[in-house]
Protein backbone atom coordinates (compact mmCIF):
# COMPACT_ATOMS: atom_id res chain seq x y z
CA UNK A 1 0.00 0.00 0.00
CA UNK A 2 0.98 3.21 -0.72
CA UNK A 3 0.70 6.64 1.34
CA UNK A 4 -1.88 7.55 -1.41
CA UNK A 5 -4.17 4.63 -1.03
CA UNK A 6 -3.68 4.43 3.02
CA UNK A 7 -5.21 8.28 2.74
CA UNK A 8 -8.04 7.23 0.02
CA UNK A 9 -8.84 4.09 2.95
CA UNK A 10 -8.58 6.75 5.99
CA UNK A 11 -11.06 9.13 4.15
CA UNK A 12 -13.70 6.36 3.34
CA UNK A 13 -13.61 4.74 6.19
CA UNK A 14 -14.10 8.37 8.21
CA UNK A 15 -16.97 9.12 6.21
CA UNK A 16 -18.64 6.12 6.89
CA UNK A 17 -17.74 5.96 10.58
CA UNK A 18 -18.51 9.55 11.47
CA UNK A 19 -22.05 8.80 9.17
CA UNK A 20 -22.89 5.49 11.76
CA UNK A 21 -22.11 7.20 14.65
CA UNK A 22 -23.49 10.61 14.35
CA UNK A 23 -20.14 11.74 15.57
CA UNK A 24 -18.49 15.29 14.51
CA UNK A 25 -15.09 16.61 13.47
CA UNK A 26 -15.19 15.36 10.20
CA UNK A 27 -13.80 18.40 8.70
CA UNK A 28 -10.50 18.27 11.08
CA UNK A 29 -9.98 14.48 10.04
CA UNK A 30 -9.97 15.18 6.71
CA UNK A 31 -7.82 17.67 7.08
CA UNK A 32 -5.03 15.70 8.96
CA UNK A 33 -5.50 12.99 6.83
CA UNK A 34 -2.45 12.82 4.30
CA UNK A 35 -0.05 14.12 7.29
CA UNK A 36 -1.51 10.76 9.41
CA UNK A 37 -1.28 8.29 6.07
CA UNK A 38 2.44 9.77 5.55
CA UNK A 39 3.61 9.30 8.95
CA UNK A 40 2.62 5.95 9.13
CA UNK A 41 3.12 4.25 5.70
CA UNK A 42 6.68 5.86 5.44
CA UNK A 43 7.96 7.57 8.49
CA UNK A 44 7.64 6.28 11.59
CA UNK A 45 9.33 2.76 12.65
CA UNK A 46 6.68 0.86 14.61
CA UNK A 47 5.50 -2.79 14.27
CA UNK A 48 2.20 -4.18 14.75
CA UNK A 49 3.60 -7.20 16.35
CA UNK A 50 5.41 -5.27 19.27
CA UNK A 51 3.48 -1.87 19.09
CA UNK A 52 5.42 -1.22 22.46
CA UNK A 53 8.65 -1.75 21.67
CA UNK A 54 11.06 0.47 23.43
CA UNK A 55 12.74 2.05 19.76
CA UNK A 56 9.92 2.80 18.38
CA UNK A 57 8.74 6.36 16.90
CA UNK A 58 6.11 8.11 19.11
CA UNK A 59 3.16 9.89 17.40
CA UNK A 60 1.23 11.38 19.22
CA UNK A 61 -2.36 13.61 18.12
CA UNK A 62 -2.44 16.20 20.42
CA UNK A 63 -5.73 17.30 18.26
CA UNK A 64 -7.26 14.38 19.65
CA UNK A 65 -10.44 15.15 17.69
CA UNK A 66 -9.25 13.61 14.48
CA UNK A 67 -8.74 10.14 16.70
CA UNK A 68 -10.74 8.62 13.84
CA UNK A 69 -7.92 8.98 10.88
CA UNK A 70 -5.26 7.48 13.64
CA UNK A 71 -7.72 4.51 14.52
CA UNK A 72 -8.00 3.81 10.89
CA UNK A 73 -4.70 4.39 10.20
CA UNK A 74 -3.63 1.76 13.28
CA UNK A 75 -6.29 -0.93 11.71
CA UNK A 76 -4.81 -0.68 8.08
CA UNK A 77 -1.25 -0.87 9.33
CA UNK A 78 -2.49 -3.94 11.59
CA UNK A 79 -2.38 -3.21 15.00
CA UNK A 80 -5.87 -4.47 15.42
CA UNK A 81 -8.98 -5.64 13.46
CA UNK A 82 -10.51 -3.76 11.02
CA UNK A 83 -14.03 -4.93 12.20
CA UNK A 84 -12.79 -2.67 15.84
CA UNK A 85 -13.44 0.23 13.65
CA UNK A 86 -17.04 -0.18 12.97
CA UNK A 87 -18.04 0.08 17.24
CA UNK A 88 -16.38 3.49 17.14
CA UNK A 89 -18.39 5.71 19.19
CA UNK A 90 -20.66 2.55 20.20
CA UNK A 91 -21.91 2.23 23.32
CA UNK A 92 -19.07 0.04 25.53
CA UNK A 93 -16.26 0.58 22.49
CA UNK A 94 -13.17 1.63 22.94
CA UNK A 95 -12.80 3.88 20.30
CA UNK A 96 -13.80 6.92 21.60
CA UNK A 97 -14.47 10.43 19.82
CA UNK A 98 -11.34 11.94 20.85
CA UNK A 99 -8.04 9.52 20.57
CA UNK A 100 -8.16 6.46 23.26
CA UNK A 101 -4.88 4.60 24.22
CA UNK A 102 -7.15 2.67 26.64
CA UNK A 103 -6.97 -1.22 25.29
CA UNK A 104 -5.90 0.06 21.60
CA UNK A 105 -2.73 -0.81 20.50
CA UNK A 106 -0.70 1.55 18.87
CA UNK A 107 -2.23 4.61 20.20
CA UNK A 108 0.66 6.12 22.66
CA UNK A 109 -1.92 8.50 25.04
CA UNK A 110 -5.25 9.63 25.23
CA UNK A 111 -6.04 13.26 24.10
CA UNK A 112 -9.23 15.43 23.79
CA UNK A 113 -8.46 18.65 25.87
CA UNK A 114 -6.05 20.64 23.47
CA UNK A 115 -2.77 21.72 24.48
CA UNK A 116 -1.94 18.96 26.05
CA UNK A 117 -0.35 16.08 23.77
CA UNK A 118 2.21 18.64 22.82
CA UNK A 119 3.59 18.98 25.92
CA UNK A 120 3.47 14.68 26.97
CA UNK A 121 5.26 14.34 23.82
CA UNK A 122 7.66 16.76 24.80
CA UNK A 123 8.69 14.72 28.08
CA UNK A 124 8.59 11.40 25.64
CA UNK A 125 11.43 13.72 23.87
CA UNK A 126 13.25 14.46 26.96
CA UNK A 127 13.32 10.88 28.34
CA UNK A 128 14.78 10.00 25.18
CA UNK A 129 17.11 12.27 24.82
CA UNK A 130 18.04 11.40 28.70
CA UNK A 131 18.40 7.63 27.63
CA UNK A 132 20.35 8.07 24.39
CA UNK A 133 17.67 6.50 22.66
CA UNK A 134 17.15 7.58 18.94
CA UNK A 135 13.88 7.58 17.73
CA UNK A 136 11.72 10.73 17.32
CA UNK A 137 8.65 11.81 18.76
CA UNK A 138 6.26 13.31 16.61
CA UNK A 139 3.21 15.60 17.74
CA UNK A 140 0.18 16.93 15.82
CA UNK A 141 -1.12 19.97 16.67
CA UNK A 142 -4.09 21.53 15.26
CA UNK A 143 -3.64 25.37 14.50
CA UNK A 144 -6.47 26.49 16.48
CA UNK A 145 -4.82 24.61 19.26
CA UNK A 146 -1.76 26.91 18.98
CA UNK A 147 -3.90 29.17 20.99
CA UNK A 148 -3.95 27.26 24.44
CA UNK A 149 -1.07 29.09 26.38
CA UNK A 150 0.39 25.11 27.32
CA UNK A 151 1.65 25.10 23.51
CA UNK A 152 3.85 28.32 23.78
CA UNK A 153 4.90 26.43 27.44
CA UNK A 154 5.84 22.91 25.60
CA UNK A 155 7.83 25.24 22.40
CA UNK A 156 9.71 27.16 25.50
CA UNK A 157 10.98 23.89 26.99
CA UNK A 158 11.54 21.95 24.17
CA UNK A 159 13.60 24.40 22.50
CA UNK A 160 15.40 25.57 25.45
CA UNK A 161 16.48 21.82 26.07
CA UNK A 162 17.68 21.23 22.07
CA UNK A 163 15.19 18.62 21.86
CA UNK A 164 15.95 17.63 18.44
CA UNK A 165 14.21 14.26 17.94
CA UNK A 166 10.68 16.24 18.39
CA UNK A 167 8.95 17.12 15.61
CA UNK A 168 5.49 19.18 15.51
CA UNK A 169 3.41 19.29 12.93
CA UNK A 170 0.69 21.67 12.88
CA UNK A 171 -2.41 20.95 10.67
CA UNK A 172 -3.14 24.12 9.54
CA UNK A 173 -6.34 24.61 7.93
CA UNK A 174 -7.24 27.96 9.39
CA UNK A 175 -10.26 27.21 10.77
CA UNK A 176 -11.21 26.86 14.24
CA UNK A 177 -14.67 26.16 16.40
CA UNK A 178 -16.18 29.25 15.68
CA UNK A 179 -14.63 30.12 12.41
CA UNK A 180 -11.28 31.54 10.69
CA UNK A 181 -8.59 31.76 13.15
CA UNK A 182 -7.88 35.04 12.26
CA UNK A 183 -11.46 36.12 12.54
CA UNK A 184 -11.14 34.58 15.86
CA UNK A 185 -8.30 35.85 17.70
CA UNK A 186 -6.47 37.80 14.41
CA UNK A 187 -3.71 35.64 14.42
CA UNK A 188 -1.29 34.88 11.42
CA UNK A 189 2.35 34.56 10.79
CA UNK A 190 2.74 30.94 12.65
CA UNK A 191 5.47 29.95 11.43
CA UNK A 192 7.55 32.94 12.58
CA UNK A 193 6.11 33.03 16.07
CA UNK A 194 7.60 28.77 16.28
CA UNK A 195 10.73 30.17 14.49
CA UNK A 196 10.90 32.87 17.35
CA UNK A 197 10.07 30.11 20.29
CA UNK A 198 13.23 28.28 18.70
CA UNK A 199 12.05 25.56 16.46
CA UNK A 200 13.67 24.85 12.98
CA UNK A 201 10.26 25.74 11.11
CA UNK A 202 9.31 24.79 7.95
CA UNK A 203 6.25 24.86 5.70
CA UNK A 204 4.68 22.71 3.72
CA UNK A 205 1.76 21.35 1.47
CA UNK A 206 -0.18 19.08 3.81
CA UNK A 207 -1.53 17.07 1.28
CA UNK A 208 1.13 16.67 -0.85
CA UNK A 209 2.65 12.96 0.15
CA UNK A 210 6.06 13.71 -2.04
CA UNK A 211 6.47 16.97 0.20
CA UNK A 212 5.27 15.44 3.29
CA UNK A 213 7.53 12.81 2.98
CA UNK A 214 10.50 15.28 2.38
CA UNK A 215 9.85 17.46 5.18
CA UNK A 216 8.98 15.02 7.99
CA UNK A 217 12.82 13.63 7.35
CA UNK A 218 13.92 17.64 8.21
CA UNK A 219 15.93 17.81 11.25
CA UNK A 220 18.06 20.35 12.74
CA UNK A 221 21.07 19.40 15.06
CA UNK A 222 19.96 21.17 18.59
CA UNK A 223 16.82 22.45 17.43
CA UNK A 224 13.30 21.09 17.42
CA UNK A 225 11.30 21.24 14.02
CA UNK A 226 7.97 22.57 13.44
CA UNK A 227 6.24 21.55 9.95
CA UNK A 228 3.84 23.88 9.09
CA UNK A 229 0.97 21.68 7.13
CA UNK A 230 -1.37 24.27 4.96
CA UNK A 231 -3.95 22.18 4.57
CA UNK A 232 -8.18 22.19 3.66
CA UNK A 233 -10.53 21.52 6.73
CA UNK A 234 -12.97 18.74 4.94
CA UNK A 235 -10.40 18.11 1.95
CA UNK A 236 -11.55 15.90 -0.54
CA UNK A 237 -15.23 15.98 0.15
CA UNK A 238 -16.20 19.30 -2.12
CA UNK A 239 -18.83 20.40 -0.38
CA UNK A 240 -17.01 20.17 3.10
CA UNK A 241 -13.69 21.83 1.97
CA UNK A 242 -13.54 25.18 3.83
CA UNK A 243 -17.04 24.73 5.55
CA UNK A 244 -17.66 25.05 9.57
CA UNK A 245 -20.36 23.38 9.15
CA UNK A 246 -19.05 20.13 8.59
CA UNK A 247 -16.68 20.53 12.24
CA UNK A 248 -19.99 19.60 13.81
CA UNK A 249 -22.48 17.85 11.62
CA UNK A 250 -22.27 14.33 10.26
CA UNK A 251 -23.15 13.25 7.00
CA UNK A 252 -26.61 12.06 6.26
CA UNK A 253 -28.87 11.36 3.40
CA UNK A 254 -27.68 12.92 0.13
CA UNK A 255 -24.58 14.85 1.76
CA UNK A 256 -23.66 10.73 3.06
CA UNK A 257 -24.12 9.66 -0.62
CA UNK A 258 -22.01 12.32 -2.30
CA UNK A 259 -19.36 12.27 0.44
CA UNK A 260 -19.39 8.14 -0.81
CA UNK A 261 -19.33 8.75 -4.07
CA UNK A 262 -16.51 11.51 -4.56
CA UNK A 263 -14.51 9.49 -1.99
CA UNK A 264 -15.13 5.94 -3.96
CA UNK A 265 -16.94 4.12 -1.35
CA UNK A 266 -18.36 0.73 -2.39
CA UNK A 267 -22.22 1.31 -1.88
CA UNK B 1 9.11 18.71 56.37
CA UNK B 2 10.17 20.78 53.15
CA UNK B 3 13.59 20.04 53.63
CA UNK B 4 13.04 16.01 54.77
CA UNK B 5 10.94 15.33 51.71
CA UNK B 6 13.83 16.86 49.23
CA UNK B 7 16.51 15.16 50.92
CA UNK B 8 14.49 11.79 50.31
CA UNK B 9 13.64 12.19 46.77
CA UNK B 10 17.27 13.62 46.62
CA UNK B 11 18.39 9.92 48.33
CA UNK B 12 16.22 7.96 45.74
CA UNK B 13 17.51 10.14 42.97
CA UNK B 14 21.53 9.43 44.18
CA UNK B 15 20.18 5.64 43.68
CA UNK B 16 18.65 5.78 40.31
CA UNK B 17 19.29 7.64 37.09
CA UNK B 18 15.89 7.34 36.23
CA UNK B 19 14.42 9.67 39.18
CA UNK B 20 13.77 13.16 37.55
CA UNK B 21 12.82 16.30 39.74
CA UNK B 22 11.19 19.20 37.85
CA UNK B 23 10.98 22.50 39.16
CA UNK B 24 8.23 24.86 38.42
CA UNK B 25 10.74 27.71 39.02
CA UNK B 26 10.77 27.39 42.60
CA UNK B 27 13.14 26.01 45.55
CA UNK B 28 15.68 28.67 45.25
CA UNK B 29 18.10 27.40 48.36
CA UNK B 30 15.58 24.30 48.92
CA UNK B 31 16.72 22.71 45.63
CA UNK B 32 20.36 24.03 45.57
CA UNK B 33 21.86 20.75 46.85
CA UNK B 34 20.18 18.58 44.63
CA UNK B 35 20.65 20.90 41.36
CA UNK B 36 24.44 20.69 42.33
CA UNK B 37 24.87 17.00 43.35
CA UNK B 38 22.56 15.60 40.52
CA UNK B 39 22.18 18.13 38.06
CA UNK B 40 21.72 15.58 35.30
CA UNK B 41 18.06 14.91 36.61
CA UNK B 42 17.23 18.32 37.31
CA UNK B 43 14.72 20.43 35.23
CA UNK B 44 13.57 23.85 35.59
CA UNK B 45 10.58 23.55 33.80
CA UNK B 46 9.83 27.73 34.26
CA UNK B 47 7.05 29.13 35.19
CA UNK B 48 5.09 26.54 33.06
CA UNK B 49 3.31 24.69 35.56
CA UNK B 50 0.73 23.21 32.84
CA UNK B 51 3.71 21.94 31.02
CA UNK B 52 5.70 20.72 33.98
CA UNK B 53 2.62 18.31 34.60
CA UNK B 54 2.37 16.94 31.12
CA UNK B 55 5.99 16.50 30.62
CA UNK B 56 6.17 14.91 33.81
CA UNK B 57 3.78 12.30 32.72
CA UNK B 58 5.61 12.07 28.90
CA UNK B 59 8.61 11.58 31.20
CA UNK B 60 7.16 8.63 33.23
CA UNK B 61 5.43 7.06 30.98
CA UNK B 62 8.62 6.31 29.39
CA UNK B 63 9.82 4.91 32.66
CA UNK B 64 10.80 8.13 34.34
CA UNK B 65 10.08 8.35 38.54
CA UNK B 66 9.43 12.14 38.20
CA UNK B 67 8.62 14.31 40.91
CA UNK B 68 7.47 17.88 40.32
CA UNK B 69 8.16 20.89 43.21
CA UNK B 70 6.34 24.36 43.48
CA UNK B 71 4.06 26.43 45.79
CA UNK B 72 1.16 25.68 47.02
CA UNK B 73 -1.90 25.75 44.29
CA UNK B 74 0.78 25.85 41.30
CA UNK B 75 1.17 22.67 41.14
CA UNK B 76 -1.75 21.51 41.44
CA UNK B 77 -5.04 23.82 40.93
CA UNK B 78 -3.21 25.16 38.09
CA UNK B 79 -2.75 22.60 36.21
CA UNK B 80 -5.49 20.37 37.39
CA UNK B 81 -7.11 19.39 33.91
CA UNK B 82 -3.22 18.20 33.16
CA UNK B 83 -3.15 15.98 36.38
CA UNK B 84 -6.52 14.75 35.70
CA UNK B 85 -5.85 13.92 32.13
CA UNK B 86 -2.26 13.18 31.62
CA UNK B 87 -0.87 11.85 34.60
CA UNK B 88 -4.08 10.31 36.69
CA UNK B 89 -5.83 8.63 33.81
CA UNK B 90 -2.63 7.50 32.22
CA UNK B 91 -1.62 6.33 36.11
CA UNK B 92 2.10 7.57 35.77
CA UNK B 93 4.21 7.85 38.79
CA UNK B 94 4.29 11.35 38.87
CA UNK B 95 4.60 12.98 42.44
CA UNK B 96 3.41 15.92 42.81
CA UNK B 97 5.13 18.23 46.01
CA UNK B 98 3.84 21.44 47.15
CA UNK B 99 5.30 23.69 49.70
CA UNK B 100 2.67 26.11 51.58
CA UNK B 101 -0.05 23.55 52.57
CA UNK B 102 -2.90 26.02 54.27
CA UNK B 103 -1.68 28.89 55.73
CA UNK B 104 1.95 28.23 55.48
CA UNK B 105 2.93 31.39 53.04
CA UNK B 106 0.45 33.14 55.14
CA UNK B 107 1.32 37.03 54.66
CA UNK B 108 1.30 36.34 50.91
CA UNK B 109 -1.91 36.55 50.52
CA UNK B 110 -4.97 33.95 49.59
CA UNK B 111 -3.21 33.24 46.01
CA UNK B 112 -0.88 31.59 47.91
CA UNK B 113 -2.77 29.36 50.63
CA UNK B 114 -3.46 26.56 49.79
CA UNK B 115 -7.00 25.39 51.35
CA UNK B 116 -9.03 23.51 48.68
CA UNK B 117 -5.85 21.41 47.40
CA UNK B 118 -6.75 18.08 49.48
CA UNK B 119 -10.59 18.16 47.99
CA UNK B 120 -9.62 18.66 44.81
CA UNK B 121 -6.86 15.98 44.43
CA UNK B 122 -8.46 13.81 46.48
CA UNK B 123 -11.44 13.36 43.56
CA UNK B 124 -9.13 12.21 40.84
CA UNK B 125 -9.05 8.54 40.67
CA UNK B 126 -5.53 6.63 40.74
CA UNK B 127 -4.14 9.90 42.89
CA UNK B 128 -2.88 9.19 46.32
CA UNK B 129 -3.11 12.32 48.54
CA UNK B 130 -0.35 13.10 51.40
CA UNK B 131 -0.54 15.45 54.58
CA UNK B 132 2.56 14.92 56.50
CA UNK B 133 2.77 16.69 60.13
CA UNK B 134 6.00 16.97 60.68
CA UNK B 135 9.53 15.98 59.21
CA UNK B 136 9.73 12.22 60.26
CA UNK B 137 6.19 11.45 58.90
CA UNK B 138 7.38 13.83 55.24
CA UNK B 139 10.44 11.24 55.52
CA UNK B 140 7.33 8.15 55.60
CA UNK B 141 5.72 9.64 52.95
CA UNK B 142 7.94 10.23 50.78
CA UNK B 143 9.49 6.80 50.91
CA UNK B 144 6.07 5.35 50.83
CA UNK B 145 4.96 7.30 47.68
CA UNK B 146 7.89 6.16 45.82
CA UNK B 147 7.04 2.51 46.56
CA UNK B 148 3.52 3.22 44.52
CA UNK B 149 5.06 4.18 41.06
CA UNK B 150 1.59 5.75 40.72
CA UNK B 151 0.40 9.67 40.75
CA UNK B 152 1.00 11.14 43.94
CA UNK B 153 0.32 14.60 45.78
CA UNK B 154 2.62 15.35 48.75
CA UNK B 155 1.08 18.21 50.57
CA UNK B 156 3.62 20.25 52.50
CA UNK B 157 3.73 22.75 54.98
CA UNK B 158 7.30 24.80 54.47
CA UNK B 159 10.71 25.05 56.62
CA UNK B 160 11.29 25.20 60.60
CA UNK B 161 7.85 23.58 61.82
CA UNK B 162 8.33 21.93 65.38
CA UNK B 163 8.13 18.31 65.42
CA UNK B 164 5.69 16.50 66.36
CA UNK B 165 7.67 12.43 66.63
CA UNK B 166 11.12 12.44 68.51
CA UNK B 167 13.04 11.35 65.27
CA UNK B 168 12.37 9.49 62.21
CA UNK B 169 12.78 5.99 63.45
CA UNK B 170 9.54 6.86 65.40
CA UNK B 171 7.00 6.57 62.48
CA UNK B 172 9.37 3.58 60.93
CA UNK B 173 6.73 0.59 61.35
CA UNK B 174 3.61 2.60 59.77
CA UNK B 175 2.73 0.83 56.46
CA UNK B 176 0.83 3.45 53.66
CA UNK B 177 -2.35 5.21 54.65
CA UNK B 178 -2.06 4.39 58.26
CA UNK B 179 -2.93 6.85 60.63
CA UNK B 180 -0.05 7.54 63.88
CA UNK B 181 -1.87 7.56 67.24
CA UNK B 182 -0.17 10.28 69.21
CA UNK B 183 -1.72 10.82 72.29
CA UNK B 184 -4.67 8.89 74.07
CA UNK B 185 -7.47 9.79 75.86
CA UNK B 186 -10.57 8.48 77.05
CA UNK B 187 -13.53 11.39 76.30
CA UNK B 188 -12.89 12.78 72.67
CA UNK B 189 -10.87 12.60 69.63
CA UNK B 190 -8.72 14.48 67.70
CA UNK B 191 -7.80 13.21 64.04
CA UNK B 192 -5.72 15.75 62.20
CA UNK B 193 -4.18 15.63 59.05
CA UNK B 194 -0.74 18.05 58.04
CA UNK B 195 1.07 20.64 59.63
CA UNK B 196 -2.37 21.52 61.62
CA UNK B 197 -1.91 18.61 64.05
CA UNK B 198 0.80 20.80 66.60
CA UNK B 199 -2.41 22.73 67.15
CA UNK B 200 -4.57 19.48 67.99
CA UNK B 201 -1.23 17.81 70.34
CA UNK B 202 -1.40 21.57 71.90
CA UNK B 203 -5.56 21.68 71.79
CA UNK B 204 -5.23 18.13 74.11
CA UNK B 205 -3.02 19.59 76.51
CA UNK B 206 -4.94 22.67 76.73
CA UNK B 207 -8.21 20.07 77.42
CA UNK B 208 -6.45 18.28 79.72
CA UNK B 209 -6.44 21.55 82.58
CA UNK B 210 -10.40 21.21 81.67
CA UNK B 211 -10.37 17.37 82.87
CA UNK B 212 -11.52 16.27 79.09
CA UNK B 213 -8.81 13.43 78.04
CA UNK B 214 -8.62 14.03 73.95
CA UNK B 215 -6.80 11.52 71.87
CA UNK B 216 -5.08 12.56 69.11
CA UNK B 217 -4.21 11.02 65.37
CA UNK B 218 -2.10 12.17 62.61
CA UNK B 219 -2.87 11.34 59.61
CA UNK B 220 -0.25 11.68 56.60
CA UNK B 221 -2.45 10.30 54.36
CA UNK B 222 -6.23 10.80 53.29
CA UNK B 223 -6.34 8.46 50.02
CA UNK B 224 -5.87 5.90 51.19
CA UNK B 225 -7.61 7.04 54.87
CA UNK B 226 -7.31 4.64 57.50
CA UNK B 227 -10.25 3.49 57.72
CA UNK B 228 -9.84 0.57 60.14
CA UNK B 229 -8.32 3.40 62.40
CA UNK B 230 -11.84 5.70 61.67
CA UNK B 231 -14.16 3.20 62.52
CA UNK B 232 -12.48 2.30 65.79
CA UNK B 233 -12.80 5.78 66.73
CA UNK B 234 -16.17 5.76 65.76
CA UNK B 235 -17.43 3.27 67.75
CA UNK B 236 -14.75 4.05 70.98
CA UNK B 237 -15.48 7.61 70.84
CA UNK B 238 -19.22 9.67 70.75
CA UNK B 239 -17.21 12.90 69.63
CA UNK B 240 -14.77 12.74 66.29
CA UNK B 241 -13.25 16.40 65.67
CA UNK B 242 -11.33 16.85 62.74
CA UNK B 243 -8.92 19.28 62.29
CA UNK B 244 -7.27 20.51 58.69
CA UNK B 245 -5.88 23.91 57.99
CA UNK B 246 -8.00 23.77 54.27
CA UNK B 247 -11.87 24.28 53.31
CA UNK B 248 -14.53 21.47 55.38
CA UNK B 249 -15.68 20.54 52.17
CA UNK B 250 -13.96 18.12 50.32
CA UNK B 251 -11.28 17.72 52.80
CA UNK B 252 -9.93 16.25 55.33
CA UNK B 253 -12.86 16.11 57.45
CA UNK B 254 -14.79 15.33 54.27
CA UNK B 255 -13.07 12.16 54.09
CA UNK B 256 -13.70 11.08 57.64
CA UNK B 257 -17.53 11.99 57.23
CA UNK B 258 -17.73 9.76 54.34
CA UNK B 259 -16.15 6.80 56.37
CA UNK B 260 -17.96 7.08 59.44
CA UNK B 261 -21.22 8.18 58.04
CA UNK B 262 -21.34 4.79 55.66
CA UNK B 263 -20.25 2.48 58.55
CA UNK B 264 -23.39 3.83 60.60
CA UNK B 265 -21.29 4.37 64.02
CA UNK B 266 -22.31 6.26 66.90
CA UNK B 267 -19.75 9.10 66.55
CA UNK B 268 -20.99 12.78 65.54
CA UNK B 269 -17.84 14.31 63.20
CA UNK B 270 -17.66 17.86 63.96
CA UNK B 271 -15.29 19.29 61.33
CA UNK B 272 -12.35 21.91 62.64
CA UNK B 273 -11.19 24.26 59.24
CA UNK B 274 -11.66 26.86 56.77
CA UNK B 275 -15.67 27.66 56.91
CA UNK B 276 -15.98 27.66 52.77
CA UNK B 277 -14.54 31.08 53.05
CA UNK B 278 -11.14 32.89 51.20
CA UNK B 279 -8.60 34.01 53.42
CA UNK B 280 -8.58 37.32 52.71
CA UNK B 281 -6.71 38.65 55.99
CA UNK B 282 -3.16 39.34 55.64
CA UNK B 283 -0.88 37.70 58.62
CA UNK B 284 1.29 35.26 59.67
CA UNK B 285 0.37 31.36 59.85
CA UNK B 286 -0.17 31.25 63.41
CA UNK B 287 -2.32 34.52 63.28
CA UNK B 288 -4.69 33.30 60.40
CA UNK B 289 -5.11 29.79 62.08
CA UNK B 290 -6.10 32.19 65.57
CA UNK B 291 -8.44 33.89 63.04
CA UNK B 292 -9.85 31.58 61.30
CA UNK B 293 -10.52 29.33 64.20
CA UNK B 294 -8.42 26.60 64.27
CA UNK B 295 -5.33 27.19 66.86
CA UNK B 296 -5.16 25.06 69.72
CA UNK B 297 -7.16 27.11 71.61
CA UNK B 298 -9.54 27.68 69.69
CA UNK B 299 -9.65 23.95 68.56
CA UNK B 300 -9.90 23.38 72.88
CA UNK B 301 -13.09 25.95 73.19
CA UNK B 302 -15.06 23.86 69.85
CA UNK B 303 -14.47 20.51 71.80
CA UNK B 304 -15.77 21.82 75.41
CA UNK B 305 -18.47 24.06 73.40
CA UNK B 306 -19.76 20.84 71.84
CA UNK B 307 -19.22 18.19 74.59
CA UNK B 308 -21.12 21.27 77.05
CA UNK B 309 -23.73 21.69 74.59
CA UNK B 310 -24.75 18.20 74.37
CA UNK B 311 -25.08 17.96 78.24
CA UNK B 312 -27.55 21.05 78.40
Amino acid sequence: MDSGQLALEIRQHAIEMVHASHASHIGAILSVTDIVAVLYNDILNINPQNPKDDNRDRLILSKGHAGVSIYVALAKKGFFDQKLLDTYYCDGSILSGHVSHKEVKGVEISTGSLGHGISVAVGMALAAKLDNKKHSVYAIVGDGECEEGSVWESALFAAHHCLDNLIVIVDHNKMQAMGTCEEQLGWKDLSKKWNAFGFHTVECDGHNHNELRKTLQIREEGKPTCIIAHTIKGKGVSFMENNLLWHYRDPQGEFYEKAKQELGVES
Amino acid sequence: MRDAVIKAVEELARNDKDVILISGDLGFGVLDNFRREIPKQYFNAGVCEQNMASIAAGLALEGKKVYTYSIGNFPTLRCIEQIRNDICYHNANVTIMAVGGGFAYGSLGMSHHATEDIAIMRSLPNMRVFTPADAAEANLVAYQAAKLSAPCYIRLNKGGEPNIHSSYEAVEGYGLGQAIPLRDGADVCLLSAGAITIEAMKAAQVLETQKVEAAVYSFPSVKPIDAEALIMCAERYKYIFTVEEHNIIGGFGSAVSEIIAEKGTRAKVVRIGLPDIYSSIVGSQAYLRHVYQMDSQAIAEKVLETINSDKN
